[in-house]
Protein backbone atom coordinates (compact mmCIF):
# COMPACT_ATOMS: atom_id res chain seq x y z
CA UNK A 1 0.00 0.00 0.00
CA UNK A 2 1.29 3.48 -0.94
CA UNK A 3 0.13 6.48 0.37
CA UNK A 4 1.04 10.27 -0.84
CA UNK A 5 -0.37 13.23 0.98
CA UNK A 6 -0.70 16.33 -1.28
CA UNK A 7 -2.54 19.92 -1.29
CA UNK A 8 -4.72 21.18 -4.04
CA UNK A 9 -3.12 23.81 -5.37
CA UNK A 10 -5.86 25.19 -8.21
CA UNK A 11 -8.01 27.91 -7.32
CA UNK A 12 -11.58 25.98 -8.06
CA UNK A 13 -10.76 23.17 -5.75
CA UNK A 14 -11.78 19.99 -7.13
CA UNK A 15 -14.85 20.53 -9.36
CA UNK A 16 -16.32 18.37 -11.95
CA UNK A 17 -13.36 18.73 -15.02
CA UNK A 18 -10.94 17.90 -12.39
CA UNK A 19 -13.19 14.81 -10.76
CA UNK A 20 -13.24 13.63 -14.47
CA UNK A 21 -9.56 14.17 -15.02
CA UNK A 22 -8.43 11.55 -11.74
CA UNK A 23 -11.20 8.92 -11.97
CA UNK A 24 -9.78 8.80 -15.70
CA UNK A 25 -6.03 8.35 -14.68
CA UNK A 26 -7.46 5.82 -11.77
CA UNK A 27 -8.98 3.79 -14.06
CA UNK A 28 -5.95 2.95 -15.93
CA UNK A 29 -4.66 1.04 -13.09
CA UNK A 30 -5.39 -2.25 -11.45
CA UNK A 31 -4.79 -1.13 -7.67
CA UNK A 32 -7.55 0.42 -5.58
CA UNK A 33 -7.18 3.84 -5.36
CA UNK A 34 -8.94 5.84 -2.41
CA UNK A 35 -8.71 9.76 -1.47
CA UNK A 36 -9.25 10.38 1.44
CA UNK A 37 -9.89 14.13 3.10
CA UNK A 38 -10.34 14.05 6.76
CA UNK A 39 -11.89 10.88 7.59
CA UNK A 40 -13.64 10.80 4.42
CA UNK A 41 -12.33 8.49 2.50
CA UNK A 42 -13.63 7.62 -1.16
CA UNK A 43 -12.86 5.58 -4.08
CA UNK A 44 -11.28 7.85 -7.15
CA UNK A 45 -12.78 5.71 -9.65
CA UNK A 46 -16.08 6.89 -8.66
CA UNK A 47 -17.16 10.81 -10.02
CA UNK A 48 -19.56 11.77 -7.78
CA UNK A 49 -17.61 10.38 -4.77
CA UNK A 50 -14.91 12.71 -5.33
CA UNK A 51 -16.95 15.60 -6.04
CA UNK A 52 -18.78 14.79 -2.54
CA UNK A 53 -15.88 15.29 -1.03
CA UNK A 54 -15.85 18.72 -1.36
CA UNK A 55 -11.89 19.47 -1.60
CA UNK A 56 -11.59 23.35 -2.07
CA UNK A 57 -8.39 25.41 -2.56
CA UNK A 58 -5.64 23.80 -0.49
CA UNK A 59 -7.24 20.84 1.21
CA UNK A 60 -4.96 18.41 2.32
CA UNK A 61 -5.87 15.22 0.16
CA UNK A 62 -4.15 11.90 1.04
CA UNK A 63 -3.86 9.66 -2.03
CA UNK A 64 -3.79 5.82 -0.91
CA UNK A 65 -3.21 3.01 -3.46
CA UNK A 66 -2.99 -0.64 -3.04
CA UNK A 67 -2.44 -3.40 -5.77
CA UNK A 68 0.07 -4.34 -8.01
CA UNK A 69 0.71 -1.15 -9.71
CA UNK A 70 0.28 1.17 -6.65
CA UNK A 71 3.59 3.08 -6.89
CA UNK A 72 2.91 3.79 -10.51
CA UNK A 73 -0.82 4.48 -9.54
CA UNK A 74 -0.69 6.56 -7.01
CA UNK A 75 2.49 8.58 -8.50
CA UNK A 76 0.47 9.16 -11.31
CA UNK A 77 -2.70 10.75 -9.38
CA UNK A 78 -0.12 13.00 -7.57
CA UNK A 79 1.13 14.44 -10.41
CA UNK A 80 -2.26 15.66 -11.49
CA UNK A 81 -2.60 17.28 -8.37
CA UNK A 82 1.06 19.06 -9.13
CA UNK A 83 -0.01 20.10 -12.15
CA UNK A 84 -3.06 21.55 -10.84
CA UNK A 85 -5.19 19.85 -13.27
CA UNK A 86 -4.02 22.03 -16.23
CA UNK A 87 -5.59 25.19 -14.49
CA UNK A 88 -5.05 28.91 -13.60
CA UNK B 1 -19.31 16.06 9.24
CA UNK B 2 -16.96 13.18 10.17
CA UNK B 3 -13.96 14.45 12.42
CA UNK B 4 -15.49 17.58 12.20
CA UNK B 5 -16.94 19.78 15.63
CA UNK B 6 -20.40 19.88 15.71
CA UNK B 7 -21.01 23.87 16.82
CA UNK B 8 -23.88 25.70 18.29
CA UNK B 9 -24.00 27.17 14.52
CA UNK B 10 -24.50 23.75 13.05
CA UNK B 11 -27.35 23.46 15.12
CA UNK B 12 -28.59 26.54 14.01
CA UNK B 13 -27.84 26.31 10.43
CA UNK B 14 -30.01 22.66 10.25
CA UNK B 15 -32.42 22.43 7.61
CA UNK B 16 -35.10 20.42 9.84
CA UNK B 17 -38.60 19.91 8.63
CA UNK B 18 -41.85 19.75 9.86
CA UNK B 19 -42.24 17.75 13.16
CA UNK B 20 -38.06 18.12 13.35
CA UNK B 21 -37.91 21.76 13.09
CA UNK B 22 -36.49 23.24 16.13
CA UNK B 23 -37.31 27.22 15.30
CA UNK B 24 -34.02 28.19 16.99
CA UNK B 25 -32.70 31.75 16.17
CA UNK B 26 -30.47 33.49 18.20
CA UNK B 27 -31.18 36.45 20.58
CA UNK B 28 -27.14 36.70 22.16
CA UNK B 29 -23.77 35.50 22.35
CA UNK B 30 -22.81 35.50 19.06
CA UNK B 31 -19.40 35.70 19.35
CA UNK B 32 -19.77 32.17 21.05
CA UNK B 33 -21.50 30.71 18.25
CA UNK B 34 -18.30 28.56 17.52
CA UNK B 35 -19.03 26.65 20.60
CA UNK B 36 -18.85 23.03 20.12
CA UNK B 37 -21.55 20.91 21.13
CA UNK B 38 -20.25 17.53 21.91
CA UNK B 39 -23.02 15.12 23.18
CA UNK B 40 -27.10 14.60 22.80
CA UNK B 41 -27.89 15.13 26.03
CA UNK B 42 -29.52 18.18 27.16
CA UNK B 43 -30.10 19.70 30.96
CA UNK B 44 -32.72 21.84 32.20
CA UNK B 45 -30.11 23.44 34.46
CA UNK B 46 -33.16 24.57 37.78
CA UNK B 47 -30.92 22.96 40.04
CA UNK B 48 -27.66 25.19 39.27
CA UNK B 49 -30.11 28.16 39.16
CA UNK B 50 -30.68 27.72 42.55
CA UNK B 51 -27.27 27.49 43.47
CA UNK B 52 -26.67 23.73 44.03
CA UNK B 53 -24.35 23.06 41.26
CA UNK B 54 -22.45 19.73 41.95
CA UNK B 55 -22.19 17.78 39.25
CA UNK B 56 -23.66 20.30 36.93
CA UNK B 57 -23.64 18.96 33.52
CA UNK B 58 -22.51 22.10 32.30
CA UNK B 59 -21.33 20.29 29.01
CA UNK B 60 -24.78 19.86 27.57
CA UNK B 61 -27.08 22.40 25.94
CA UNK B 62 -28.97 24.28 28.78
CA UNK B 63 -32.83 24.09 28.13
CA UNK B 64 -34.66 26.53 30.12
CA UNK B 65 -38.74 26.46 30.32
CA UNK B 66 -41.22 28.17 32.20
CA UNK B 67 -40.49 27.79 35.42
CA UNK B 68 -36.79 27.64 34.86
CA UNK B 69 -38.03 31.60 33.39
CA UNK B 70 -39.95 32.26 36.46
CA UNK B 71 -37.19 31.70 38.48
CA UNK B 72 -34.73 33.83 36.75
CA UNK B 73 -37.26 36.65 36.82
CA UNK B 74 -37.75 36.42 40.50
CA UNK B 75 -34.58 36.54 40.95
CA UNK B 76 -33.56 39.47 38.92
CA UNK B 77 -36.43 41.13 40.20
CA UNK B 78 -34.53 40.21 43.78
CA UNK B 79 -31.60 42.00 42.17
CA UNK B 80 -29.64 38.65 42.96
CA UNK B 81 -27.24 37.10 40.18
CA UNK B 82 -24.53 35.14 41.76
CA UNK B 83 -25.91 32.01 40.35
CA UNK B 84 -26.08 33.63 37.19
CA UNK B 85 -22.50 34.75 36.73
CA UNK B 86 -21.37 31.24 38.50
CA UNK B 87 -23.23 29.91 35.90
CA UNK B 88 -21.68 31.29 32.72
CA UNK B 89 -18.05 30.75 34.51
CA UNK B 90 -18.65 27.31 33.33
CA UNK B 91 -18.01 26.54 29.49
CA UNK B 92 -21.71 25.75 28.46
CA UNK B 93 -22.34 25.50 24.88
CA UNK B 94 -25.80 27.24 24.98
CA UNK B 95 -29.11 28.05 26.45
CA UNK B 96 -32.01 27.63 24.95
CA UNK B 97 -35.04 29.59 26.03
CA UNK B 98 -38.15 27.60 25.05
CA UNK B 99 -42.07 29.13 24.61
CA UNK B 100 -40.61 32.45 23.26
CA UNK B 101 -39.50 33.69 27.27
CA UNK B 102 -36.66 35.67 26.52
CA UNK B 103 -34.09 36.17 29.29
CA UNK B 104 -33.77 39.20 31.70
CA UNK B 105 -31.36 41.75 30.74
CA UNK B 106 -28.90 40.88 33.08
CA UNK B 107 -29.09 37.40 32.11
CA UNK B 108 -28.69 38.57 28.36
CA UNK B 109 -25.82 40.83 29.62
CA UNK B 110 -23.74 38.04 31.64
CA UNK B 111 -24.25 35.72 28.76
CA UNK B 112 -22.90 38.23 26.56
CA UNK B 113 -20.15 39.30 28.65
CA UNK B 114 -19.18 35.26 28.72
CA UNK B 115 -19.78 34.87 24.65
CA UNK B 116 -22.33 32.08 24.91
CA UNK B 117 -25.38 32.01 22.68
CA UNK B 118 -28.49 32.31 23.45
CA UNK B 119 -31.16 30.65 21.55
CA UNK B 120 -35.06 31.21 21.67
CA UNK B 121 -38.03 28.93 19.85
CA UNK B 122 -42.10 29.00 20.47
CA UNK B 123 -41.86 25.55 21.09
CA UNK B 124 -42.21 24.54 24.50
CA UNK B 125 -39.90 23.19 26.63
CA UNK B 126 -41.39 19.40 26.66
CA UNK B 127 -41.56 19.40 22.75
CA UNK B 128 -38.15 21.32 22.50
CA UNK B 129 -36.14 18.36 24.07
CA UNK B 130 -37.92 15.76 22.48
CA UNK B 131 -37.03 17.11 19.12
CA UNK B 132 -33.55 17.81 20.59
CA UNK B 133 -32.97 14.41 21.87
CA UNK B 134 -34.59 12.88 18.41
CA UNK B 135 -31.99 15.55 16.27
CA UNK B 136 -28.74 15.10 17.93
CA UNK B 137 -29.23 11.50 18.73
CA UNK B 138 -28.90 11.66 14.43
CA UNK B 139 -26.15 13.63 14.28
CA UNK B 140 -24.33 11.87 17.29
CA UNK B 141 -25.48 8.26 15.88
CA UNK B 142 -22.00 6.32 14.70
CA UNK B 143 -21.79 6.83 10.69
CA UNK B 144 -19.90 5.57 7.75
CA UNK B 145 -19.53 5.72 4.25
CA UNK B 146 -20.48 2.78 1.75
CA UNK B 147 -19.79 2.75 -1.99
CA UNK B 148 -22.88 1.88 -3.77
CA UNK B 149 -26.20 3.21 -4.77
CA UNK B 150 -29.25 3.07 -2.22
CA UNK B 151 -32.26 2.89 -3.71
CA UNK B 152 -35.73 2.14 -2.42
CA UNK B 153 -37.55 -1.02 -4.56
CA UNK B 154 -41.34 -1.42 -3.27
CA UNK B 155 -41.03 0.01 -0.21
CA UNK B 156 -37.03 -2.13 0.59
CA UNK B 157 -34.36 0.05 0.55
CA UNK B 158 -31.60 -1.60 -1.38
CA UNK B 159 -27.94 -1.22 -1.36
CA UNK B 160 -26.24 -1.64 -4.65
CA UNK B 161 -23.04 -2.38 -4.22
CA UNK B 162 -19.81 -3.91 -6.68
CA UNK B 163 -16.66 -3.05 -8.02
CA UNK B 164 -16.73 0.27 -9.94
CA UNK B 165 -17.92 -0.30 -13.40
CA UNK B 166 -19.89 -3.56 -12.42
CA UNK B 167 -23.09 -1.72 -13.60
CA UNK B 168 -24.68 -0.51 -9.99
CA UNK B 169 -25.70 3.20 -11.64
CA UNK B 170 -27.17 1.15 -14.74
CA UNK B 171 -28.95 -0.83 -12.84
CA UNK B 172 -30.32 1.81 -10.57
CA UNK B 173 -30.85 3.54 -13.82
CA UNK B 174 -33.17 0.83 -14.72
CA UNK B 175 -34.80 0.75 -12.06
CA UNK B 176 -35.93 4.72 -11.72
CA UNK B 177 -36.98 3.80 -15.04
CA UNK B 178 -39.41 1.29 -13.98
CA UNK B 179 -40.71 3.43 -11.30
CA UNK B 180 -38.72 3.08 -8.39
CA UNK B 181 -37.23 5.36 -6.25
CA UNK B 182 -33.02 7.06 -5.84
CA UNK B 183 -31.60 7.73 -2.36
CA UNK B 184 -27.98 8.07 -3.10
CA UNK B 185 -25.46 7.28 -5.84
CA UNK B 186 -22.12 6.08 -5.37
CA UNK B 187 -21.68 7.32 -1.74
CA UNK B 188 -24.31 6.47 0.33
CA UNK B 189 -23.99 7.64 4.20
CA UNK B 190 -25.14 5.75 7.21
CA UNK B 191 -26.28 6.13 10.01
CA UNK B 192 -27.08 3.63 12.91
CA UNK B 193 -30.05 4.76 14.84
CA UNK B 194 -31.95 3.65 17.68
CA UNK B 195 -29.22 1.02 17.86
CA UNK B 196 -30.43 -1.42 15.13
CA UNK B 197 -31.86 0.79 12.20
CA UNK B 198 -29.77 1.42 9.44
CA UNK B 199 -30.89 5.13 7.59
CA UNK B 200 -28.93 5.94 4.45
CA UNK B 201 -28.72 9.25 2.52
CA UNK B 202 -26.85 10.93 0.43
CA UNK B 203 -23.93 12.59 2.08
CA UNK B 204 -24.11 16.18 0.24
CA UNK B 205 -27.06 17.69 -0.56
CA UNK B 206 -25.61 20.16 -3.58
CA UNK B 207 -24.63 17.03 -5.53
CA UNK B 208 -27.72 15.13 -3.69
CA UNK B 209 -29.79 12.62 -6.40
CA UNK B 210 -27.24 13.03 -9.64
CA UNK B 211 -26.06 9.97 -11.29
CA UNK B 212 -22.97 9.57 -13.13
CA UNK B 213 -23.88 7.39 -16.13
CA UNK B 214 -20.95 6.25 -18.71
CA UNK B 215 -21.11 7.80 -22.01
CA UNK B 216 -23.69 10.41 -20.84
CA UNK B 217 -22.09 11.98 -17.95
CA UNK B 218 -23.68 13.37 -15.11
CA UNK B 219 -27.27 13.63 -14.96
CA UNK B 220 -30.19 14.98 -12.53
CA UNK B 221 -32.64 12.45 -11.88
CA UNK B 222 -34.73 15.16 -10.13
CA UNK B 223 -35.15 16.80 -13.23
CA UNK B 224 -35.47 14.24 -15.57
CA UNK B 225 -37.97 11.38 -13.75
CA UNK B 226 -39.10 13.88 -11.03
CA UNK B 227 -39.38 14.24 -7.81
CA UNK B 228 -41.50 11.10 -7.73
CA UNK B 229 -38.34 9.67 -8.72
CA UNK B 230 -36.02 10.27 -5.72
CA UNK B 231 -36.30 10.15 -1.72
CA UNK B 232 -33.86 11.88 0.90
CA UNK B 233 -33.18 9.20 3.22
CA UNK B 234 -34.33 5.50 3.27
CA UNK B 235 -33.60 2.40 5.72
CA UNK B 236 -30.81 -0.19 4.46
CA UNK B 237 -32.66 -3.05 4.63
CA UNK B 238 -30.98 -5.38 1.86
CA UNK B 239 -27.43 -5.78 0.44
CA UNK B 240 -27.62 -6.69 -3.24
CA UNK B 241 -23.46 -7.21 -4.16
CA UNK B 242 -23.08 -6.98 -8.10
CA UNK B 243 -20.03 -9.46 -9.58
CA UNK B 244 -18.71 -10.38 -12.47
CA UNK B 245 -20.37 -14.02 -13.23
CA UNK B 246 -16.94 -16.04 -11.97
CA UNK B 247 -17.23 -19.64 -13.43
CA UNK B 248 -15.50 -21.19 -10.18
CA UNK B 249 -17.49 -19.44 -7.44
CA UNK B 250 -20.63 -21.40 -6.33
CA UNK B 251 -23.54 -19.36 -6.37
CA UNK B 252 -26.94 -19.50 -4.40
CA UNK B 253 -29.10 -21.65 -6.35
CA UNK B 254 -31.99 -22.43 -3.90
CA UNK B 255 -32.06 -19.80 -1.52
CA UNK B 256 -32.01 -21.10 1.62
CA UNK B 257 -29.18 -19.79 2.87
CA UNK B 258 -28.69 -16.34 4.76
CA UNK B 259 -25.53 -14.18 3.94
CA UNK B 260 -25.29 -11.20 5.91
CA UNK B 261 -23.27 -7.70 5.71
CA UNK B 262 -22.08 -6.25 8.82
CA UNK B 263 -23.03 -2.40 9.20
CA UNK B 264 -21.97 -0.76 11.95
CA UNK B 265 -22.70 -3.86 14.47
CA UNK B 266 -26.07 -4.12 12.43
CA UNK B 267 -26.21 -7.51 10.30
CA UNK B 268 -27.98 -6.96 6.92
CA UNK B 269 -29.11 -9.61 4.70
CA UNK B 270 -27.15 -9.74 1.10
CA UNK B 271 -27.49 -11.31 -1.82
CA UNK B 272 -24.53 -12.09 -4.48
CA UNK B 273 -25.85 -11.84 -7.87
CA UNK B 274 -23.70 -12.49 -10.52
CA UNK B 275 -23.70 -10.08 -13.79
CA UNK B 276 -23.04 -11.35 -17.09
CA UNK B 277 -24.64 -9.88 -20.57
CA UNK B 278 -28.36 -10.47 -21.32
CA UNK B 279 -28.99 -10.98 -17.36
CA UNK B 280 -31.33 -8.30 -16.77
CA UNK B 281 -30.36 -7.44 -13.07
CA UNK B 282 -33.18 -4.90 -12.39
CA UNK B 283 -36.03 -7.58 -12.88
CA UNK B 284 -33.68 -9.43 -10.40
CA UNK B 285 -33.43 -6.54 -7.93
CA UNK B 286 -37.23 -6.07 -8.18
CA UNK B 287 -37.76 -9.45 -7.66
CA UNK B 288 -35.43 -9.66 -4.58
CA UNK B 289 -37.28 -6.65 -2.82
CA UNK B 290 -40.26 -8.43 -3.23
CA UNK B 291 -39.47 -11.51 -1.70
CA UNK B 292 -37.26 -9.76 1.18
CA UNK B 293 -40.91 -8.38 2.27
CA UNK B 294 -42.35 -11.61 1.88
CA UNK B 295 -39.89 -13.43 4.01
CA UNK B 296 -41.01 -9.52 6.17
CA UNK B 297 -44.45 -11.16 6.46
CA UNK B 298 -42.94 -14.37 7.75
CA UNK B 299 -43.24 -16.05 4.17
CA UNK B 300 -39.51 -18.05 2.62
CA UNK B 301 -40.46 -18.85 -0.93
CA UNK B 302 -37.23 -21.51 -0.56
CA UNK B 303 -37.83 -22.74 2.61
CA UNK B 304 -41.67 -22.96 1.96
CA UNK B 305 -41.14 -24.79 -1.53
CA UNK B 306 -38.74 -27.21 0.12
CA UNK B 307 -41.10 -28.25 3.35
CA UNK B 308 -43.61 -28.94 0.22
CA UNK B 309 -41.58 -30.94 -1.12
CA UNK B 310 -40.27 -33.49 2.43
CA UNK B 311 -44.37 -33.24 2.87
CA UNK B 312 -44.62 -34.62 -0.57
CA UNK B 313 -42.26 -37.19 -1.00
CA UNK B 314 -43.14 -38.52 2.22
CA UNK B 315 -46.70 -39.03 1.27
CA UNK B 316 -45.29 -40.67 -2.02
CA UNK B 317 -43.41 -42.97 0.46
CA UNK B 318 -46.60 -43.42 2.42
CA UNK B 319 -48.64 -44.36 -0.85
CA UNK B 320 -45.73 -46.90 -1.69
CA UNK B 321 -46.59 -48.88 0.89
CA UNK B 322 -50.57 -49.02 0.43
CA UNK B 323 -49.23 -49.78 -3.16
CA UNK B 324 -46.85 -52.50 -2.42
CA UNK B 325 -49.39 -54.49 -0.69
CA UNK B 326 -51.93 -54.05 -3.38
CA UNK B 327 -49.28 -55.38 -5.36
CA UNK B 328 -48.52 -58.63 -3.12
CA UNK B 329 -52.44 -59.45 -2.78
Amino acid sequence: MVEITTVIKNRAGIHARPAAMIVQTAGKFKSRIFLEKGGDRINAKSIMGIITLGAGYETQIKIIADGEDEADAAAAVERLFQTRFEED
Amino acid sequence: MDDKRFTVLDLLDLDLKEHDALDLRCIGGRKGLGREINGPDINRPGLALSGFFESFAFQRIQLIGRGEAAYLRLRASEGKSAEVDKIFSYPVPCFIFANSEAPEPAFAAAAEAADCPLLLSDLSSTEMASRLMRVLATIFAPKTSAHGVLVEVYGIGILLTGDSGVGKSETALELIERGHRLVADDVVEIRCVSGNILMGSGANKVIGHHMEIRGLGIINVTHLFGVGAIRDKKQVQLICKLEEWDATKVYDRIGTEENTDDILGVKVPRLDIPVKPGRNIPIIVETAAMNERLKKMGYYSAREFNQNILRWLESESARAVYFGRNESI
